[in-house]
This record gives C-alpha cells, structure tokens and sequence, in this order.
C-alpha cells in the first residue's frame, strides 16, 4: 500500500474532529450488533476497562468553535465555561444518541454537577462519575480506587451482559501502552522537529484519538510520522514553548494555528492528557486492576485538578516539561471561569519565575474567535524570548 | 426606629457571643490553630487534640458583611488571580495580604495546621495549595468522595476512615502533641447528637403558620454554633436549647418571623431558597424578603455543614470514626443533582412552600452548576413556580440591589397570580 502524504492524513483527522455527529463511533458501533460506546469527559479515566468490556471510549471535549449553542445557555449561567453548555446542546441535540453510557471524572465542580445533570435527563443511560484518589498511599488512594475500578468493570459488565475477565483488562492494557508510545513517539518527534510536525496536526491527530478505537490510532500515528518524517518542511525561526492549563475544555483550533504562525512553535501541551496521562508502561502481568491503580498513583501527570502532596514538587511537572522539551518559555492558556487552572496558575507561576522562564497568560473558551489579540500577544513573547536569547 | 438599627434576638446575641469567644480563642496566642472548611468540618476531631478551629469562609463572610472584601478581592486581583475564580478564596488571600486581621481587631497567627478537608467543592483544594504557600505549616488533605449515586458506599466509607486514621490523626497528634483519645471523641460526638436534634426541631418549626423562624437568613445565624466551632460542645447543647425554647415561645404567641426591623407583621409568602445568601448587602437582601412578607422556610444553604434533617443522620459515638466519614459524604454540596431536586422538592410539599426560589452564586459552581435544570425538575415535581436571581457571595460588584428586586417582585406577582389562579394555596394567615 502507498504511503498517504501527511495533508491526507490530516485532513482526514480534520473531519473527524469535525465531525459532532461522530459518524466513525457510530459506524463502529452498527458494525456489530450489541456494541456499546461510552462517552468520556477530560481529564482521565481508564479507558483500558472501557476496551476490556468490548466497548469503545468516546471522548467529549465539547462542541468545538463552531457548533451553535442555543440549548445549552438555558442550562447554565454566564460565568460557567462553555464545555457543560456545548455538552448539553449536543446531547440534546441528538448528536449522542448513540452513546450508550457517559463517564464524568473528578476534575471540578461544573464537570462533577453534569454528571447529576445526566442522571436527570437522560435516565435510560449508564452514568458514571468517576472518583479518582487525591490520596496518593497505595494503602489508602490505591485501594479505594482500584474498588471503584471494580465497580466500574462490574458496572459496564452489567450494561454489556457478559463478564470482563482480569485477562480481558490485561489486553486493554497492552493495547493501551502500545497507544501510548505512540503518542509519546508523536510528542518527542514534534519536539525534536516541531517544523515537520505543526501543533495543529498534532492536536488534529490526538483528537481522532478521541473517536477511534486505540489499535486504528495507534496505526494512524505510526502512519503520520512516517509521513511526516518524509515531508520537507521549512524551519521556521520560532520560539519554543509548553503551553499549559488547556487540560479540559479545549482552546480552538484557529488559537493553536494562531500561536504557531506568531512565532511559538508548541513543543509541549497538556491537551487531551488522556493519552498520556500514565507516565510509565502499566505492568500486563499480575493483578491488572492494581496495575492500574499504581500507575495512577505514583506515575501519572500533574494537573490543577490532582492534589500535590509535596509543596516542594509543585509545579516541577511543568518544570521538567519546559527542561525535557528545551522549551524557552511557557504559554498559560486557561479556559474562562476556568477555577482550577486559574488557580493554579499564581503557584506554578511561583517556581518559574525564579528560575527565569519567560510566560504569559491567555485566557479562551473553546468558541473564542478573536485571535488577533492573542496572536500580537504570543507574537510580542516570542519576539521577546529571542531578543533575550540573542542578547 | 432607624433603619439602620438591627433588631437581634436572644439567640442571635448568644450566637455572636460564641463566635467573638472564638475569634479571641484564635487569636489569644495560647492555642494551637487549625484552618479548616465549614462542609466536612471535623471539629470534634479537632477538640480532642485542644486545637481552635478557624474557618476562612467565615472570616470572607465576616469581612463581606463588614464592607471589607471588595477591597480585599481587589488586592488578590492585583496580585495575579482572575477575575473569573471563586471570591471567598480572593477575599482571604487579600486579607492576607492586608494583614490578616481578625474580625475582633486582633491579627489572625499562622495556622499550625492545614486541615484540608475535601468536601463537596473541588476549588477547596487550591484554596489550601495556595494558603500552604502562604503559611508552609503541616497540610493535611482528608479526600472525602462524592456520593454521585446519592448514597455514601463502603468503599467511600472506608476510604475515608483509612485516612482518618493512618494521616490525619496522626498529623493532629504531632502538632498538637496530645495523643489521640478515641472515648474523647466519642463523648464530643455524643454531645454533637443532642445538639443536632434540636437543630432539627428548629429547622421544621418553620413547617407552622405562620413560620415562627427565617431559615434562610435568620438560619444562618442559627447554623453558626454547629457549623463552626461549637458542635460537640456543651455550650452548642444549651445554644439549640436557648434558640428551642425561643421559638417555642414565638410558636405560642403566634408571632412571624423575624427580620433585621423585629417580627415581620405577616407571612405573606413562603418560599424554600437554595444557594448561600449574598453577604456584601445581606440586611439589604433580607429586607427584600421581609418587606414583601416573604419567609423561607426551608434552604440548602443551612445543609450546607451538614444535613440532618432529610435522612435523620446524627454522629453516632458508637462508631467514631465512620460516622465523621457519613458526615462529611452527607454534607449538601457533596450529594448529586438528583439528591438536591429531591431534598428541595420535598421541603417545598413539607413546608408547604409556595414555590423555590434559586439565589445563584457567581463565585460557586459547587452549588451554581445545573441550578437551572434543577428548578425546572422541582417546578416538574411540585407544581410550584420557580425564580432564579444571581449575586456574589462576598465580591460587592456583583449585587445589583435594583434588578434582585425587580426579579423579586415579579416572582411575588408570579405567585399570588398562581393563587388566584387556584394553583397555590395562599399561605395561612395570608
């Protein structure tokens, strides 16, 4: 088989990214009878018993930039950030009809409230919120949430009628660690050469990651490097910087564009962190549910929404980040009414500024469509960041 | 009499007692101090090692009522935090910032402790990460669960215990250097129950007519003591008792409710609130309410440190530890949607309310997020008309005297047109 060039790849992980009707999911779905899919919100949940259960993971990220939201805003107030309300229109919408159950994980208040809103309005579907531990002693955090992932097994083995068996989590697991060194391949090459692999394309990549089952993304990313590796792209004398805070509700695309062309080249990012959530390979042998619970616990990523135990460590998730990828500086970029990340942002911004790594702040909401004020904004940092390195 | 001058009861003039009492313990020097939230407060735990209990979203309160906390979220705004995050956090990072005075005059000492109990708002976690900053003294987080299924399960139970156990007892003990004594903490938590009934009594007292009680704004004066500093103390006991036979006596006379000008002449409508109150214009909210004849006979804001009243839980002395872990899964922030719709739906049947009305909070999406789905689940349920107004807790920039009013307004029409309409029944003595 050819090689497809890398603006066919891309372009057909635009259309699944663009896809609200979630077309791919659905036809997954029709292939055979009895299947089940089961929508999940950022930040993390394990979706390697979602796949041992034979059901397929759908991330929801909200309606994107462009979806019109009229129900939505009669659910919710002003200052509550848009994700909830694009949720809610999509649901309403009939765009999730076929979604058989939804996750909620434990990331904020408006997040955690959905999960109610759910089991209001729509009563004949499987509703999950997902508690994860703060406590982080393999004593304690471990075997309350290795408990809830049993009860998660057992909950999605009632709704699929049949048994998930450890050896069935045990394959999940390994098809998920393979998923993942894959998008650690795809994050270390852009890092490395972030030129051949625009931010855009990466982001468009990972969010088909959100639609299609694990073993077809990892091919697809294997695809897309060789590709990309192929490809003869122009360097272009841009910064490097990790952007940061976009954990949950995700910026537009047109913002991701907009920071490259001023000057950022993104060489690292906490979006979509699902996919890279665990830091290290989750063991396939022995008890997979602990496996997954230790990983959790002791190698997983930082963000607002996990308590850090060790004031010391505060920020060094970031740190090490900007360290590792050779980044110049850092891009805060929160969601509006956003209190997690917002909150954060004042202590993270504590550990960096005395180590003299340059940042800045933007706030967005996943429609936001004014970008020229952010693009002079990150055009402006850039310009600085190498005057300073010249200097 | 001028309408500046606030009519107190006894109750409420006891009740002040005990919080300067508290304020002065706080800041007397001789005790150790452990900043802790209001939802999840383990205070009995906290008695057993002799360690103060102060609770910053009192102190943002006091400030709010005190006209300080404009000028204090100002300040946290100006050191780098958003405009959009949660105005109690900002009220007391400001008054850090300004000195950290104690509402009795006196500047508040460092916390010995950080006792991060988790409950029911997610944002209490960077607001102690942030305090931690602050005051790098020992932080314990206690991670209560959410009872997303509307009941607390085993695991969640166990979970919690463990932790009480194995971190914060342990922390408790080496701060305060007094071991841990567990016959202690059961006769505080017996102490607490006796209390609790009476605060129960009080809470259905507004099911008479008229309403001898304001649970709403007059029941925040009436959480104070066991939401604060005082449950599983005796001075709680006799407060609840104090506070019982109070309205009793009101009950007797067939006396209304009372308001910031003394009893209300007529109950013209009840109403079940959810939301805290605004406190930057508190009185000014109340009077809304008064003026209009307007009593709430039941909130979710007085569940707000514990329910007691919609599944009968009591601490339990028999089981210490577990019933600590029950209180903190049963506080009204920390049980699901579905919970909420059905605890206020049935409080508006009980107290024969005439409709809810929601006071939705800018600075809270613990309590803020799906409000409006749930007024139309409750109007759904009971048949009764529900409002929906919006103010801040302690930012001043987001009460807007002119349109609450407006909104009030136009619910009272709402429901005396119900009323004649036959959908209502008009409230006794109406």
């Amino acid at each position: 088989m050819s090689m497809r060039p890398v603006g066919e790849i891309v372009a057909a992980c635009e259309a699944i990214f663009e896809d609200l009707s979630f077309a791919k999911a659905r036809e997954w779905k029709a292939a055979v009878p009895g299947r089940k899919v089961i929508g999940y919100m950022p930040v993390y949940v394990p979706r390697e018993i979602i796949h041992a259960a034979g059901m397929l993971p759908l991330g929801i990220l909200g309606g994107g930039a462009d979806m019109e939201v009229i129900h939505g805003d009669a659910y919710y107030q002003s200052y509550i950030c848009r994700i909830p309300r694009s949720t809610i229109e999509m649901a309403i919408n009939g765009k999730l009809d076929f979604v058989d159950g939804m996750m909620f994980p434990s990331i904020c208040d408006v997040i955690r409230n959905l999960s109610g809103i759910w089991k209001l309005l729509f009563k004949d579907k499987y509703v999950r919120y997902f508690d994860a531990p703060q406590n982080f002693r393999e004593e304690i955090g471990g075997v309350f949430y290795a408990n809830e992932m049993r009860e998660l097994r057992d909950g999605l083995a009632k709704l699929g009628g049949r048994e998930v068996s450890d050896d069935d989590i045990r394959r999940s697991i390994a098809v998920y660690n393979e998923n993942r060194r894959w998008v650690n391949r795809v994050y270390d090459f852009r890092a490395d050469f972030p030129w051949k692999a625009p931010s855009a394309e990466v982001y468009l990549l990972m969010r088909a990651g959100m639609v299609l089952p694990p073993e077809e993304h990892t091919l697809l990313m294997g695809e897309y490097l060789a590709a990309a590796e192929a490809a003869n792209r122009p360097m272009r004398d841009n910064c490097r910087v990790v952007l940061t805070g976009a954990f949950c509700e995700q910026p537009p695309l047109s913002l991701i564009k907009s920071l490259e062309m001023s000057g950022c080249y993104i060489v690292d990012d906490d979006l979509m962190l699902i996919s890279r959530w665990l830091l290290t390979e989750v063991p396939t042998e022995g008890d997979p549910i602990e496996n997954l619970s230790r990983a959790f616990l002791l190698h997983s990523a930082e963000t607002a929404a996990k308590y850090e135990v060790d004031v010391a460590k505060k920020g060094s998730y970031l740190i090490d980040s900007v360290r590792k990828r050779k980044a110049d500086g850092v891009i805060f970029a929160a969601p509006s009414f956003c209190d997690p990340a917002l909150l954060d942002k004042p202590m993270i911004i504590s550990r960096i500024e005395p180590l003299g790594i340059p940042y800045i702040h933007i706030q967005y909401a996943e429609n936001s469509s004014q970008m020229q004020p952010i693009r002079e904004q990150s055009g402006t940092f850039a310009d600085t960041i190498k005057l300073w390195s010249a200097s | 009499m001028s309408r500046q001058e606030v009519v107190k009861s006894n109750s409420q003039m006891v009740q002040k007692e005990m919080i300067t009492r508290n304020y002065d313990l706080i800041t007397g020097g001789t005790a150790k101090v452990s900043s802790t939230f209001v939802p999840g407060n383990l205070n009995e735990l906290l008695m057993c090692f002799d360690i103060a209990n102060n609770l910053p979203e009192i102190n943002a309160i006091q400030n709010a009522m005190r006209k300080k906390s404009g000028e204090m979220i100002a300040e946290a705004e100006r050191s780098g935090h958003s405009e959009d995050v949660c105005t109690y956090v900002k009220a007391d990072i400001g008054m850090m910032a300004k000195g950290n005075i104690a509402p009795n005059g006196k500047p508040f000492p460092d916390p010995d402790v950080l006792l991060l109990s988790y409950t029911g708002c997610f944002t209490f976690m960077k607001w102690f990460e942030l305090l931690r900053e602050q005051y790098k003294c020992p932080t314990v987080m206690l991670h209560v669960p959410y009872a997303a299924d509307g009941h607390p399960t085993k695991n969640m139970r166990d979970y919690i215990v463990k932790q009480l156990k194995e971190d914060v007892i342990p922390v408790l003990e080496k701060v305060s250097g007094i071991k841990f004594d567990i016959d202690r903490l059961r006769e505080y938590l017996r102490k607490s129950a006796i209390a609790e009934n009476d605060l129960v009594w009080m809470l259905e007292s507004s099911k008479h007519k008229p309403s001898p009680v304001d649970c709403y704004f007059g029941g925040v004066y009436y959480m104070g003591p066991i939401f604060t500093a005082f449950r599983g103390t005796d001075e709680a006991i006799e407060y609840y008792r104090l506070l019982r036979a109070e309205i009793e006596e009101r009950i007797a006379r067939g006396l209304c409710a009372q308001s910031p000008d003394g009893d209300i002449p007529e109950e013209n409508y009840r109403l079940v609130v959810e939301g805290p109150p605004n406190w930057t214009s508190f009185r000014d909210f109340w009077r809304m309410f008064s003026e209009a004849g307007a009593v709430v006979v039941a909130s979710s804001y007085t569940k707000v440190g514990g329910v007691y009243d919609y599944d009968g839980f009591r601490h339990d002395p028999d089981h210490p530890l577990e019933t600590l872990a029950d209180y903190c899964l049963g506080v009204y922030t920390n049980r699901n949607l579905p919970t909420r719709v059905d605890m206020l739906a049935r409080n508006i049947v009980d107290y024969d309310a005439d409709g809810l009305l929601i006071n939705s909070i800018k600075s809270c999406n613990s309590f803020s997020a799906g409000q409006l789905v749930m007024m139309r689940e409750i109007e759904k349920i009971t048949g009764k008309p529900g409002a929906f107004i919006e103010t801040d807790l302690v930012d001043p920039r987001y009460f807007s005297a002119a349109n609450v009013k407006n909104r009030l307004e136009s619910y009272f029409q709402m429901i005396d047109q119900k009323r004649r309409a036959g959908g209502s029944a008009a409230a006794a003595g109406a």
